[in-house]
């Protein structure tokens, strides 16, 4: 019973602990504001190949939906469970996506 | 007797601080330590990757097996959704305060930073509708070619996503101007506040991959 009140107790303080800390949201938004610019502007200015394109296009996405999932949805400050949570969903959209490219660019027998 | 509540609670003093999440709006007592309403918005959110997988999936496979596939800048207003795409930052930095205010205990704040989410998501909503509308007067629709098609299945989606975001920002805004959210018992606004940036998130990944390349 003891240890059952004190199992509370421990959560009640880790939620606490994690309602009280926040990040600076404005700097999360400059970044994610930069971020933008700087993909407007590569996709729009300049004219590489097209597969680096889409790779520092994407990667670039990748960097702001991480920061918009650590720090607004704040993940970070989570429990690691409801990461994995969400993390096992991910890797099941990567490779329902990369399963799908591979069926397009792999040669077919 | 409620098996459920002996489950959770069971007989013998509780102590004030294991009541924390009953005392926040959660109700009982949760086993996993995450409130049950925002676990629900978590596993809803797990779901909704799945949904937009599947359409973004769609889109790259449809992409990649078709040799003409039109250049996204030819035809759709890159700097106008790039507009866009701002105002739905913006609207996340917004919800984020109105959670940060109401955890201080500010309702002032509060109101004022769901009031400007609210505004800034009409204000994507209406963008996304003047562009549909300039696309179809110019011809470009679902029928045209499987760009119209993949594109206006997608964006229209996500557009729905924010419609029904919307919506539940106005009643959680109708809530906050009749003081039913205090320093103690905010849940609502957090989770509306998970799903708006998950909306936020889902439009990062869209913006990119339908309009950039």
């Amino acid at each position: 019973m003891s240890n059952e009140i004190s199992h509370r107790e421990e959560l009640a303080e880790d939620e606490e602990r994690r309602t009280h800390q926040q990040p600076n949201y404005m700097t999360i938004f400059w970044w994610l504001f930069g971020l933008t610019v700087v993909e407007v502007s590569y996709s729009a200015f300049t004219h590489p190949p097209k597969l680096i394109l889409m790779t520092v296009l994407v990667g670039l996405a990748v960097i702001k939906a991480t920061m918009v999932a650590l720090f607004f949805m704040h993940l970070k400050f989570e429990r690691k469970s409801l990461g994995i949570i969400f993390a096992s969903t991910l890797i099941l959209g990567v490779i329902l996506v990369s399963v799908g490219i591979a069926e397009q660019v792999l040669p077919r027998p | 007797m409620d098996h459920t509540a002996a489950a959770t609670f069971p007989a013998g003093p509780v102590p004030p601080r294991a009541l924390h999440g009953a005392a926040h709006g959660h109700g009982e007592e949760p086993t996993t330590g995450i409130p049950h309403d925002k676990m629900g918005m978590w596993v809803f959110l797990c779901s909704e990757v799945m949904f937009f997988t599947g359409l973004i999936g769609s889109y790259i496979v449809l992409r990649f097996g078709s040799p003409n596939w039109p250049h996204p800048g030819n035809t759709l207003n890159i700097w106008l959704t790039a507009g866009n795409t701002f105002l739905l930052i913006c609207s996340s930095v917004t919800m984020v305060q109105a959670l940060a205010s109401i955890q201080r205990g500010d309702t002032r704040k509060l109101k004022l930073f769901l009031c400007l989410t609210l505004l800034f998501g009409a204000s994507f909503l209406s963008v996304q509708v003047i562009e549909y509308w300039k696309l179809l007067h110019e011809g470009f629709n679902p029928h045209v070619s499987l760009f119209g098609s993949v594109f206006f299945t997608t964006t229209g989606f996500h557009g729905f996503h924010v419609f029904c975001g919307v919506v539940c920002m106005a009643f959680v805004t109708g809530k906050a101007f009749l003081g039913k959210y205090t320093q103690a018992s905010h849940q609502g606004i957090e989770t509306i506040g998970l799903y708006w940036h998950f909306v936020d998130l889902v439009w990062i990944v869209l913006f990119t991959i339908i309009y950039l390349f």
